[in-house]
């Protein structure tokens, strides 16, 4: 690494870095598909995709056709549930679920009306189709509330509780949602996929650069040049760091910004700093790999062992609260979970660098150490 | 089209591929480690939620109504807050992702048979955690009201507790879970994984050892030859659709046998459909392959083909009515969603031909359609 601050060291570093860049933009399909991963694939993330119950099917199993039970069935209403009619029989109902064309049935049993009326109570059945549980939690917890308040209202208008001004000794909850209040999944949604998609560049770009020349023996003509290891290695990742950074820049304001008002709030040059930041961390773990595969097809199924536990293990997809014990442990050596928290903090927190300070420390941490262990095999492989 | 060709072929790449040894090994280890990580952790339950308080009443209601919350497995309670600022700053830094302010008289209101309002903060980075969230803490406000109410009646008019909750609650709810009695997500989960995973890998592998060919150059010797293209793709991809069948197999061993998910449908129709799948699968990457020029191109194609549709558009994580035209389109465009209906159908419903033949119709439809559009696609005479 002797000259790495001389003019000499610095101009072979630009020139390993224009030279990586000529290779990469060669491959017409490579660039069609990076463009499209940070336009149209984020814009699909972002537009399509909602993690929430909306218009669910229900039917009505209804025996009893008191104006009671009809009350009841006409309040599980849009935006949550929709209407699909009424099954004559439990086996029809049971076959609209089979199919997967209602989510819930309403079960109201006979004489509901009329026991309510003479003051007892009476319970009515939801069969919940559970295939996906966050679906069926939701449909379970907005039916039970929609039940509850007519409950509550009949037995306020029966008993008197709500006369005369009082209300009577319960709950008002004023919730307020922070950060997102209108609980858009384009912001989450969208800023999960970019983070995804820099993680898969930042991983396999270097690593398959890397292989390429060891595959075509390429290298071996590296390494007769006064280059170091750091000299070849480094324009590598500052090649891939520049084209994701731009990447990230089209995405944001092309896509996310002007399509889906996302907020920005924080300092986007500390964004910008930090994305830099990480990708030259997962570059050195790209690297690493590229160290241990001797073709591309390995390459490929190594990135895939990479990729796979970061993305899961951060929260990108999955509240990481619920996990095991031992996986959120495992999280903590994910730099793509601090990279969340800080992409998340800056662009929808607004939070600076007096709280990201520790996200940005473990990264780069990381990142040296990784990128170290790299440059280690590698002068061991080719020293 | 000769079979003796088509198995020369075939032999060929299969000693190809076990030659690599760790390409081989990580063939057979990828599809499994997934399922082991996802299954562990691919969890969507919300729970352990970290949360704070700020009790500006400090009397023995607000605790109880504190104490409901510190209790319930959902929540991880994080100690009380002083003020509201500080509630700022926790939520800030991911510390604590709901907060409960309780203003003062909060206990006094109560007692009185007034309404008690209470402040509720959610972090809402992650909308389906926000919603589940709202979705518990309103399910504990309603216990606790319907407790006041039912305690303030059966004091008001002397009746028996008991008597006083039947009266505040006339209409009750029972859910019933179906398919899934317990609601363990896992259950819903494995079947699914299956329909990821081999989503993922085949097209992965597939793509590789096509494009290898192509870039080593090697495919001349293929142009050259008196092989027909139709010899060549069969030969080619046919140990790739048995490694990813051998794949879904193991899969759907660890599904069962790990996880105690329980497989209810006809063994003979759920293989035939992974079959199917697979092909499909594999028909991508040979889709892919044709398409570019180099192993990291394959790659990168391979995984944004692959990996978004089968996490966000095959109703895995999502639910599929909840999805915007745009997206149900594309949903309905691609082979994950229809064997999702099959793994789902297969696993926990215990459903077969009858209720799900329009989806092996179109997952047969794909696979033949794939293969079709690869033929066409591969000429031996390349332009270049």
């Amino acid at each position: 690494m002797n000259g790495f601050f001389s003019g000499a060291g610095l101009r072979r570093l630009r020139v390993m870095t224009h030279k990586e860049l000529l290779q990469l933009f060669r491959d017409v399909a490579l660039m069609v598909f990076f463009l499209y991963a940070f336009t149209g694939d984020i814009y699909i993330a972002a537009s399509g995709v909602s993690m929430q119950l909306k218009n669910a099917a229900i039917a009505t199993l209804d025996a009893d056709h008191s104006l009671a039970s009809r009350e009841l069935a006409s309040r599980f209403q849009p935006p949550y549930f929709q209407a699909a009619g009424s099954a004559g029989t439990p086996q029809q109902a049971i076959r609209h679920l089979d199919d997967g064309d209602v989510m819930a049935v309403l079960d109201i049993p006979p004489r509901f009306g009329e026991r309510l009326a003479r003051g007892e109570q009476v319970a009515v059945q939801l069969q919940v189709d559970t295939s996906n549980s966050v679906l069926g939690f939701l449909a379970s917890s907005y039916g039970a509330q929609i039940v509850g308040r007519y409950g509550l209202e009949l037995a306020a208008l029966r008993e008197g509780l709500g006369s005369g001004g009082a209300s009577g000794p319960v709950i008002q909850a004023d919730t307020r949602i922070w950060y997102n209040p209108n609980q858009n999944d384009a912001w989450f949604m969208g800023i999960s996929e970019l983070l995804t998609v820099i993680t898969l560049f930042a991983i396999l770009l270097p690593a398959a650069a890397m292989v390429r020349e060891k595959e075509r023996g390429t290298i071996e003509q590296l390494m007769v040049t006064p280059l170091s290891a750091f000299q070849i290695l480094f324009p590598k990742v500052i090649a891939m760091t520049l084209v994701i950074l731009a990447g990230t820049a089209i995405a944001l304001f092309g896509v996310l910004g002007p399509g889906f008002d996302l907020p920005m709030r924080g300092s986007l040059v500390l964004f910008f700093l930090i994305t830099a930041l990480y990708v030259f961390t997962t570059a050195g773990l790209g690297l690493l790999a590229a160290t241990v595969a001797r073709n591309l097809a390995q390459v490929g199924m190594l990135t895939v062992v990479i990729l796979m536990p970061m993305l899961l293990l951060s929260g990108a997809w999955t509240p990481i609260e619920a996990m095991p014990e031992w996986m959120r442990i495992l999280a903590w050596i994910s730099p793509l979970h601090y990279f969340l928290d800080a992409a998340y903090g800056i662009l929808l927190k607004g939070v600076g660098m007096a709280l990201l300070w520790q996200p940005v420390l473990a990264m780069g941490l990381f990142g040296i150490v990784v990128f170290g262990a790299g440059m280690g095999r590698f002068g061991r492989q080719f020293g | 089209m000769t079979l003796q060709r088509i198995i020369a072929l075939a032999w060929k790449e299969w000693r190809e591929i076990v030659r690599d040894r760790l390409f081989f090994a990580l063939a057979f280890i990828v599809p499994s480690m997934l399922m082991l990580l996802f299954g562990f952790g691919l969890t969507l339950d919300v729970e352990n939620l970290p949360f704070a308080v700020v009790d500006h009443d400090r009397s023995a209601a607000s605790r109880d109504y504190t104490y409901r919350f510190i209790s319930s497995r959902y929540f991880d309670f994080k100690g009380q807050a002083s003020d509201e600022r500080q509630l700022d700053a926790l939520l800030a830094d991911n510390r604590i992702r709901l907060a409960l302010v309780i203003p003062p008289r909060f206990g006094e209101r109560l007692a009185r048979g007034e309404a008690a309002p209470v402040q509720v903060l959610i972090d809402g980075t992650f909308p389906m955690r926000a919603q589940t969230t709202q979705g518990y803490v309103a399910a504990i406000n309603s216990a606790v009201s319907l407790d006041n109410m039912a305690g303030a009646l059966s004091a008001g008019r002397g009746i028996p507790l008991a008597e006083a909750r039947a009266r505040v609650q006339p209409v009750k709810l029972e859910v019933r879970y179906l398919y899934n009695q317990s609601v363990k997500s896992i259950w819903s989960l494995a079947p699914k994984l299956i329909m990821l995973i081999m989503m993922l890998s085949p097209p992965f592998l597939t793509a590789l050892g096509v494009v290898r060919e192509k870039e080593s150059g090697s495919i001349f010797n293929i142009y050259a030859s008196t092989v027909s293209p139709g010899e060549f793709l069969i030969g080619k991809l046919a140990p790739y659709v048995a490694i990813s069948f051998t794949n879904g197999l193991i899969l759907w061993a660890l599904a069962v046998g790990l996880y105690g998910t329980p497989f209810k449908g006809d063994p003979a129709f759920f293989a035939l459909a992974l079959l199917l799948y697979v092909v499909c699968t594999t028909g991508l990457g040979l889709v892919i392959s044709m398409l570019v020029q180099t192993q990291v191109a394959a790659m990168i194609v391979a995984s944004i083909v692959s990996i978004i549709p089968a996490v966000l558009y095959s109703g895995m994580l999502l639910p599929l009515s909840s999805l915007a035209p745009g997206a149900s389109a594309i949903a309905h465009a691609l082979p994950p969603m229809y064997f999702t209906n099959i793994v789902v159908g297969s696993f926990l419903k215990g459903v077969g031909w009858q209720a799900l033949w329009a989806d092996m119709l179109v997952l047969g439809a794909y696979a033949t359609g794939l293969f079709g559009l690869g033929y066409l696609l591969f000429s031996k005479r390349p332009a270049s």
